[in-house]
């Protein structure tokens, strides 16, 4: 993948498919620390613990439509190989939850690329479920949380074409405020 | 920071307005592959310049949402074209611009693209 957010909009498709009604999104970014921390937990189907020692396996898919998954496989690398961390941990009936810790100035650090085109595309592609989004760079963060939005539309569709609009520069605007100069 | 209060507004607005497209009625659905393969091999701009086409040119009873791993892996970004009589075209090794070319060409006038068509490969 040649940006993580791209990483992330293939890891938050699993928990579409399991079903989730809340997917929880995060992005930190610690400067102090030197890491990029990408958290991404559902409330979905959740995984035995078969599953979860296999999901790391390229050759371990639940598709039916091809052998191989590599969508966990990759993320993993990708963190890995920053001399990061990979961890998820699941509970069937529960939910799972994905984190993945990057060095931030690694040399093989993955750009984080166009998360906003991620979030966008999971909250407008999928209006039955609920995202919370966090975006956080060392003390400053933002948050967008479509249990709010869609309470101030008062069943109005959340892909209406203004409010994809209004959904797009409130990402863009919060995230430029955030992470100010920075390119990440 | 910019806050949620403009939704108050947009909601209004949107209100006054009649017949707001509704996307589940029975015309050409644009269907983009989005799991890994698809999303390994540009999906993500495909879907988004597709659905935003369709929004700006305002292009009545077309619809796009997207799909999980439609089994042709090698051929991604694939988007998949249904007829509302449920006839199915393909297009393989998509991008941006033959995006903007199918929505031309197939979605306003009816021309199917076969030079980006699965047999024709």
């Amino acid at each position: 993948m040649t940006e993580l957010s791209l990483n992330i909009l293939d890891i938050a498709q699993n928990s579409v498919k399991a079903e989730a009604k809340l997917i929880e999104l995060a992005v930190e970014i610690n400067t102090a620390s030197d890491t990029l921390t990408v958290l991404i937990n559902d409330d979905g189907c959740g995984m035995s613990a078969e599953q979860i020692e296999k999901v790391t396996d390229p050759f371990f898919t639940t598709r039916t439509t091809r052998s191989v998954g590599l969508g966990v496989p990759f993320f993993k690398d990708a963190a890995e190989s920053t001399g990061g961390e990979f961890g998820i941990t699941s509970e069937k009936g529960k939910g799972t939850q994905v984190k993945a810790v990057f060095g931030l100035s690694h040399i093989d650090r993955v750009p984080l690329g166009d998360i906003n085109a991620t979030v966008e595309m999971l909250v407008f592609y999928n209006t039955h479920i609920d995202f919370l989004y966090r975006y956080k760079v060392d003390d400053a963060e933002f948050t967008l949380d479509t249990r709010e939005i869609k309470d101030l539309l008062e069943g109005a569709p959340i892909d209406a074409p203004d409010v994809k609009v209004f959904i797009s520069e409130f990402l863009r605007e919060n995230e430029s405020e955030v992470k100010k100069e920075h390119i990440f | 920071m910019k806050s949620l209060a403009e939704l108050k507004a947009i909601k209004e607005k949107m209100q006054g307005q009649v017949g707001v497209r509704s996307n589940d009625h029975a015309g050409t659905r644009v269907v983009v592959g989005m799991a890994t393969c698809g999303i390994a091999a540009g999906a993500r701009p495909v879907l988004q310049i597709l659905s935003r086409l369709v929004q700006e040119k305002n292009i009545q009873d077309v619809s796009v949402s997207q799909t999980g791993c439609i089994g042709l892996c090698q051929y991604e970004p694939i988007v998949e074209v249904y007829s509302p009589e449920g006839e199915k075209i393909t297009y393989i090794n998509m991008n941006e611009e033959k995006s903007r070319e199918i929505v031309d060409k197939h979605l306003i006038r009816g021309n199917i693209v076969t030079e980006y068509l699965v047999g024709n490969k």
